[in-house]
Formats: C-alpha cells, sequence, structure tokens
C-alpha cells in the first residue's frame, strides 16, 4: 500500500447534498418580482432587486433558480472576472451574477427590464474605441 | 512623484472599460446597501473624484486586518479599491523601508494636508512607550504626529476600534484604541476581528462617492454594515423562534442545523454584517459552519464570558430564574442578556491598565 499522498489535491472531498427546507423567503420575492415586471409591462419602468442582502436559508437559492428557470438568452461579460446574464423563463426578468477573478460572488441581483444595464455598451467606452478605430485608420 | 490623478485617469490607463469600472460600482452598491440602481451614479461620482492620500499605521496588531483586505494577488475587484486610493504608507505593502518610507510618509502628508485619510490597524499601549515604536519614536507619538493634517481616521479592527485582544485583561500594555487618543478628528470605527474585507472597501467607497464618512452608529460604526445584529439576519432564526436548539456540538440538532444560541452564540448582541456579507466571497460565516458567533466586532468580546455559555446563562443572583433552565423566549433571553452587558461594564472598570507608575 503506498504511504498516504501530503498533496492537497489527492485528498479526496465528499460533500453531502444540503437538505432543501423553505423558511417562505422565496415566495415574497416572487411577489415583488410580479410587481416590478408589472410595471415593466405597463410603461417600461426598470428595476433591480439585490440578492445579496436577502436571507436565504440553505436551497431557497437553488428553489429561486429552478422557479425563475433559464430562458432563451445567455451571456457572458469578461471584465476584471466573469459575469453571467440570463433572460429567466420570464422575459424580462434577468438574473445577473457578477463573479471577481477568483470566482467569488461580488453581486447577484434580478434585473427587470428589456435589457440589463451591464450589457449595453457604455458611450466612453464608445468614445474610446472609436478613437482607436480611427488611429488604426490612419 | 506622488500622483493623484483622478480615478477615471487611473482606469483609462490601465486599459479598464468604462463596464468593468461599473461592475465594480455595482458590487459597491450592493455592498453598502445603497438600492442596486445607483451604480450608474456612484459610477459618475467615483470617477471624476481624486485619489485620495491614505497612510496607514499598523501598531499593536497581528496583520489580520490587512490581511483580510488584500486576500488575492490577482487583479480583482477589491483590489481596486487600492487604484481607488494613493496608498502612501503601509509597513507590509510597501516597497520602501526604513527612512525611505518614513520620507514617503512625511511627503504625502505636507502635500495633501487636511484631506489625507489615516488608516489605524492595532492598538496603542499607553503603559510604556517601549511597548512599541517605529523608528524610536512611540506608538502614541507617531499617531499624534500623523493625524495633525487629516480629514478622517478609519480605525480598522476591533483591535483599533476598541482595544481588542491586547486590551484584554489584564491589559499588560495599557493598550487603548484610537477613539481613547483621538478626541478632535472624525473617527470611524471599522470593527471585527478581522472585518470583513468588502467594509473596508465599502466605507472608502464612501467617502469617495459622498465625499463624507457614513453614518455611524453610537461606537462610530458605519449603520449599513453594523446597524443590525448578526440574530436579525441569521438564516438559523426560525430555529430560535421555534426553540429549537443544538445542545451539544454533535447531537441530532446540530446536524439538523438548529440554533445555537445555547452553545453560546453571541448573535443576538453582536452588530455585523457577517450573516448577509458572509466571509470568503460569500462562502459562508460562522453560524453557517456550525459555531456560534464569538461577538468580535463588540468592544472587549475577549472578557464577555466564555464563547461557549449562552447569554442567558444567569450571571447574576436573579433567583426567579432558575439555573439550567430552558430557553423560554426572546424575551427572556434580551432581558438576561441586558443584565450580561451590565455585568461586561464592570468587568471593564474592573481592568488594571498598567500606568508608568507601575513599571
Amino acid at each position: 500500500m503506498s504511504p498516504p499522498s501530503n498533496n492537497l489535491k489527492d485528498i479526496p472531498i465528499y460533500t453531502q447534498a444540503e437538505e432543501a427546507y423553505s423558511v417562505g423567503n422565496i415566495r415574497a420575492l416572487l411577489a415583488e418580482i410580479a410587481a416590478r415586471l408589472e410595471k415593466l409591462d405597463e410603461n417600461g419602468e426598470t428595476g433591480m432587486i439585490d440578492l445579496n442582502s436577502l436571507p436565504f436559508s440553505p436551497g431557497e437559492y437553488e428553489q429561486l433558480r429552478q422557479i425563475l428557470g433559464q430562458g432563451e438568452v445567455s451571456a457572458r461579460i469578461e471584465a476584471i472576472g466573469p459575469s453571467e446574464i440570463i433572460e429567466t423563463h420570464y422575459p424580462g426578468v434577468w438574473w445577473v451574477t457578477h463573479y471577481n477573478v477568483e470566482g467569488d460572488i461580488v453581486a447577484d441581483m434580478i434585473e427587470i427590464a428589456r435589457l440589463p444595464e451591464i450589457i449595453k455598451s457604455q458611450p466612453e467606452d464608445v468614445h474610446a474605441g472609436l478613437e482607436r478605430l480611427k488611429a488604426q485608420l490612419n | 512623484m506622488m500622483d493623484y490623478e483622478t480615478l477615471g485617469e487611473r482606469l483609462a490607463q490601465q486599459g479598464v472599460s468604462r463596464r468593468a469600472f461599473l461592475k465594480f460600482c455595482t458590487a459597491m452598491a450592493s455592498l453598502m446597501a445603497l438600492p442596486p440602481g445607483t451604480a450608474t451614479a456612484i459610477a459618475e461620482a467615483l470617477i471624476k473624484a481624486r485619489r485620495p492620500s491614505v497612510i496607514w499605521l499598523s501598531f499593536q496588531e497581528c496583520t489580520g486586518c490587512t490581511e483580510s483586505l488584500t486576500r488575492s494577488y490577482s487583479p480583482t475587484l477589491e483590489s481596486l479599491i487600492f487604484d481607488m486610493i494613493s496608498l502612501d504608507y503601509h509597513h507590509t505593502l510597501q516597497a520602501a523601508s526604513g527612512t525611505a518610507a518614513e520620507a514617503a510618509r512625511e511627503t504625502a502628508m505636507k502635500e495633501n494636508y487636511g484631506k489625507y485619510l489615516v488608516v489605524v490597524d492595532g492598538s496603542i499601549p499607553i503603559g510604556n512607550p517601549g511597548y512599541g515604536a517605529h523608528g524610536g519614536v512611540s506608538f502614541v507619538d507617531h499617531l499624534q504626529q500623523t493625524v495633525k493634517g487629516a480629514a478622517a481616521i478609519i480605525a480598522v479592527g476591533t483591535c483599533a476600534a476598541f482595544g481588542g485582544i491586547p486590551n484584554a485583561k489584564p491589559n499588560p500594555t495599557g493598550a487603548v484604541s484610537v477613539s481613547d487618543l483621538i478626541k478632535d478628528k472624525p473617527i470611524i470605527n471599522i470593527s471585527g476581528c478581522p472585518p470583513i474585507p468588502a467594509v473596508i472597501t465599502g466605507v472608502l467607497a464612501h467617502y469617495l462617492t459622498f465625499g463624507e464618512l457614513p453614518e455611524l452608529d453610537e461606537l462610530g460604526r458605519p449603520k449599513s454594515f453594523y446597524g443590525q445584529t448578526i440574530h436579525d439576519r441569521c438564516y438559523r432564526r426560525p430555529f430560535y423562534d421555534q426553540g429549537k436548539f443544538a445542545k451539544s456540538f454533535d447531537d441530532e440538532g446540530a446536524r439538523n442545523g438548529w440554533c445555537l444560541f445555547e452553545l453560546g452564540c453571541k448573535g443576538p448582541t453582536t452588530h455585523n454584517a457577517c450573516a448577509t456579507t458572509k466571509w470568503n466571497g460569500g462562502t459562508s460565516f460562522p453560524i453557517e459552519s456550525g459555531h456560534g458567533c464569538l461577538g468580535c466586532s463588540e468592544p472587549h468580546f475577549w472578557d464577555a464570558g466564555s464563547f461557549y455559555t449562552p447569554l442567558s446563562a444567569p450571571t447574576e443572583n436573579i433567583a426567579t430564574v432558575a439555573a439550567g433552565a430552558a430557553v423560554v423566549g426572546a424575551g427572556v433571553a434580551v432581558a438576561l442578556s441586558a443584565a450580561d452587558r451590565a455585568k461586561k461594564r464592570r468587568a471593564q472598570q474592573a481592568h488594571e491598565k498598567m500606568t508608568v507608575k507601575d513599571l
């Protein structure tokens, strides 16, 4: 039998699935999403809900993912770490998650809009890009 | 040469796109508990902000606070904080040492008189100047000299904010906090042992965005991070409310993730953001990992009784509460917590601080 390895990578990892239990946070959140989606429907008013500050018991966050699901659009941004944006089963309800370079979540939100702000090209970046392109042409 | 250009100029130099910066500001807004839609406004304010000079003074500390803030070597959103400021003096992070380092500090102070920020970690020993000195200058003198032209002081960590572990009984060095010594400058206390790194970043971002320190509680801590107790935002709160407690560390209740009140959790009397912001990039926090809160962001938490005795355990002769009685509800626990706080105050007063006379 070979001696036990001292290499951290060789130590097997055993994960136990969390037993999900709900403490009712999801229902309230869905009601808020519905209210904001109503505003978007009526007059185009956008909204954002920050998930970071909401208490979720283990399992509730995954439940929310399951309920909102994934729709037709997914986008990935690489800007000082990745950001993942998906449109949920409900058009106009987007889930935007920002990660830092190490994969830690730094912001997690539900955005109610026709398109999340972060996907749009920023005016300053457009201008800077134009200067670069003009320089390229000369 | 020190260079205090605007943040916008610096980011453009480094090739950081406005979109990337907007992402950073979204993270900051989330941290500062501001409505997420304000990220754009924050970005606009920060872009124009002139990077302030920051002088970081380290005294009787374990360097945990610096470690907490600098937990990576690759460019991250958190490291953008170092782009937001001009860190002109820091023992662990600066390249210079000795007289060159002190010269850098003095130049920064002179060039930015009245506008620089002083960050302090570690407590200051007043028992005997010999307990802590840089290049022959005692910590006390160093602090008092450096804060003369400061716009504000940020006391990072429980040591700088409240005295921390050096201040714990019997306090052999006469350790005191920054606010014990400095009375004429605005001081913000970011307590915690260590503080959550995001809180340090959030306070600096707030200062840069709004040009002033955020709203503080009666202990000088920013309300947006310390306004609620761990207990207020703990995901195990429903178990507390239902009276489901773990009685020992490996029993059925513990394995079911029940409330850790009876195992000494100090959540109800501890103000911090651990329950929502969590640690290690949102991985977990003590209670979620199965251990009660130590109360590390509160003054004198080292002397506040055992970490494993429940807050409700009788510490006075309360005849009406039998020892070992089961916790019956929030009202009883709060009343007894108040009694515990009185005991803590008496314990504080009994601290024997070393004075020069004692030596």
